[in-house]
């Protein structure tokens, strides 16, 4: 392994200037002890860029959107659909049209099951995902299962957490209709090879549902090259506020997608009879929309781009690299998951033979460190793997290899504490 | 590592509950039994419990969990073996009563039982440490889950 002084000088990110961006992370915890903040695959920090336009919509810009002849709501709705046109870019999505706005990725991706699935799934038909899946790309597919009779199938995971391809190509016949993936594993932080799945899926006619919520953060997607049909994102995990996400879906799609909510903004004329829907994307964004929360996602994407996707993963694989070099030197540490970094995000999934994940995290939480600790709303993978839970770290572009060696030196006070 | 917040919740007799656990195994001739789990963090915990004439004849556990959870419950048993069903029952509303207040509870026995009071410090690990009650309140209770041979 290389030492750290050559290995920082592979990428160009400027880890200190970026730490400033983040006010959060001068913050103290129990009695001093600064926030070393590695629990970023659950959420992400909030740089003053994002902050900053988010405060200045309230401020100087407040109004809805879509409605008004007056300066405010035309900025209001200008400052919304901009930030639109920002995330299409950052994916890469052929029109800003086909972006909708939701609160999220479980939004996202029930909003295909739901607008899409009940309009084109019929009983027997097969929807295949994975035994990584969150748990809001499982539950959705299993409400449609009991109430539609779809029959789902899940493709299975080998013991370091990548995906069963051989078992994946009997299980994509040609009676399936959708491939629902997550692109990384918020469980374990491997990477999906997509393309082999896209590949199953369009050789059996299926449509393919990426569930981006881990990669969108921290890998480049191009939906466009990814040649798949829906995108799940949310705002949260890629420096953004919560309660906004993103479902990118091509427009043939979405043209046949009756909407699940109705309401103001999704109409196009209402008379006592009947309605008639608006264009897309407003006919799938009912109601007064998360404004402000649009308008940071569109910062987020911007701050990101000004970094360099790139760059943020070669940092992260790096510093992802260094953890699990010396957790595995830590003897009773078992880590899960793929060992090389470039098969895996920032996210280390571990236990520590004999101690429960949840006092790990605790007596790290004195140390101010933040981890998170459970079965991550990924149950299947802790049976899969035959543990109740795991402790796991997760890493971005603000975290340091100093915050890694705080983390180890944690991990041995657990096990003399708890022996 | 912080000493003080730290130590007041996991106390040295916690940590020898949970390094030692009593009553941890399985009874042959459990009367009623039931399982509880707290899916969000892990711990899961079968319970068996033999009564004779309403009183807890014998008690056992088996099970999973975090350090909190392991130790309540060998606390829990050691308390009710021997005790009738209403006093046992006591001592489920007094330990939840302990929970949201985080004082002391004034139960007589409960002498180990009081060290878990720095718990309610800590609303996450709450759910740790009412497992094992919880589910002999289940057990106690004969229906759904409980088991009667
Ligand atoms: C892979 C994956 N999918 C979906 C979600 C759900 O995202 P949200 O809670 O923002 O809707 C998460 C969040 O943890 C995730 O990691």
């Amino acid at each position: 392994m290389a030492t750290n002084k050559s290995q920082s000088m592979t990428y160009s990110l400027d880890i200190e200037k970026i730490r400033r961006d983040f006010p959060i992370l001068r913050r103290e915890i129990s009695d001093g002890k600064p926030l070393v903040y590695l629990d970023n695959a659950a959420t992400s920090q909030t740089p003053v860029q994002v902050i900053a336009d988010i405060t200045r919509f309230y401020r100087d810009h407040n109004a809805n959107i879509h409605r008004g002849v007056h300066t405010l709501s035309i900025e209001a709705t200008e400052l919304h659909e901009s930030a639109r046109r920002k995330i299409a870019r950052f994916f890469n999505a052929p029109t800003s049209d086909e972006c909708i706005f939701t609160s999220g990725t479980t939004e996202s991706i029930n909003l295909v099951a739901h607008a899409w699935g009940r309009q084109h799934l019929k009983k027997g038909d097969r929807v295949v995902i994975t035994e990584i899946e969150h748990h809001s790309n499982i539950v959705p597919w299993q409400i449609l299962r009991d109430e539609v009779g779809i029959e789902l199938k899940y493709i299975p995971m080998l013991s370091d957490g990548t995906l069963d391809m051989d078992y994946a190509s009997d299980l994509i016949t040609t009676n399936t209709k959708l491939v629902a993936v997550t692109a990384m594993s918020n469980a374990l932080g491997n990477i999906t090879e997509i393309s082999a799945v896209v590949d199953l899926a369009k050789k059996a006619g299926a449509l393919v549902l990426l569930d981006g919520a881990q990669s969108a953060p921290h890998l480049k997607t191009d939906i466009q090259q990814l040649d798949i049909d829906f995108f799940a994102c949310s705002a949260h995990k890629m420096l953004g506020p919560t309660g906004i996400g993103l479902l990118w879906a091509k427009m043939e799609h979405l043209t046949t997608m009756k909407p699940l909510m109705g309401g103001g903004d999704m109409i196009l004329t209402v008379s006592m009879e009947n309605s008639t829907w608006a264009d897309i994307p407003a006919k799938f964004e009912a109601g007064t929309p998360n404004i402000a929360g649009a308008i940071g996602f569109g910062a987020a994407c911007d701050y990101l781009t000004n970094v360099g996707m790139e760059n943020i993963r070669n940092h992260e694989m790096q510093i992802t690299q260094y953890a699990i070099d010396k957790l595995q030197r830590i003897e009773r540490v078992r880590i899960f998951g793929p060992l090389d970094s470039k098969k895996r995000g920032g996210v280390i999934s571990f236990n520590i033979e004999g101690i429960h994940p949840h006092d790990v995290g605790q007596v790290l939480d004195s140390d101010g460190i933040a981890i998170r600790t459970g079965h991550h709303c990924a149950q299947p993978i802790m049976s899969a793997l035959n543990v109740p839970a795991t402790a796991r770290a997760s890493f971005y572009l603000y975290n340091t290899e100093k915050e890694v060696d705080k983390l180890t030196e944690a991990l041995n006070t657990v096990i003399e504490y708890f022996g | 590592m912080s000493g003080t917040l730290l130590d007041e919740l996991y106390k040295e007799i916690i940590l020898d509950h949970y390094r030692q656990p009593r009553n941890k195994g399985e009874l042959v001739n459990s009367t009623c039994s039931a399982n509880g789990a707290n899916p969000l963090c892990g711990d899961e915990i079968q319970l068996q419990v033999t009564l004779v004439d309403n009183v807890i004849e014998q008690i056992a556990f088996t099970g999973a969990g975090c350090s909190i959870s392991q130790a309540a419950s060998s606390m829990m048993t050691e308390f009710v073996q021997g005790r009738p069903i209403s006093e046992a029952l006591v001592g489920v509303l007094s330990f939840q009563e302990m929970m949201t207040s985080g004082v002391p509870s004034e139960v007589d026995g409960f002498d180990d039982i009081d060290a878990l009071m720095g718990v309610a410090k800590f609303p996450a690990r709450v759910k740790c440490a009412s497992l094992s009650w919880k589910t002999l309140e289940q057990a106690l209770d004969g229906n759904s889950t409980a088991t009667t041979e």
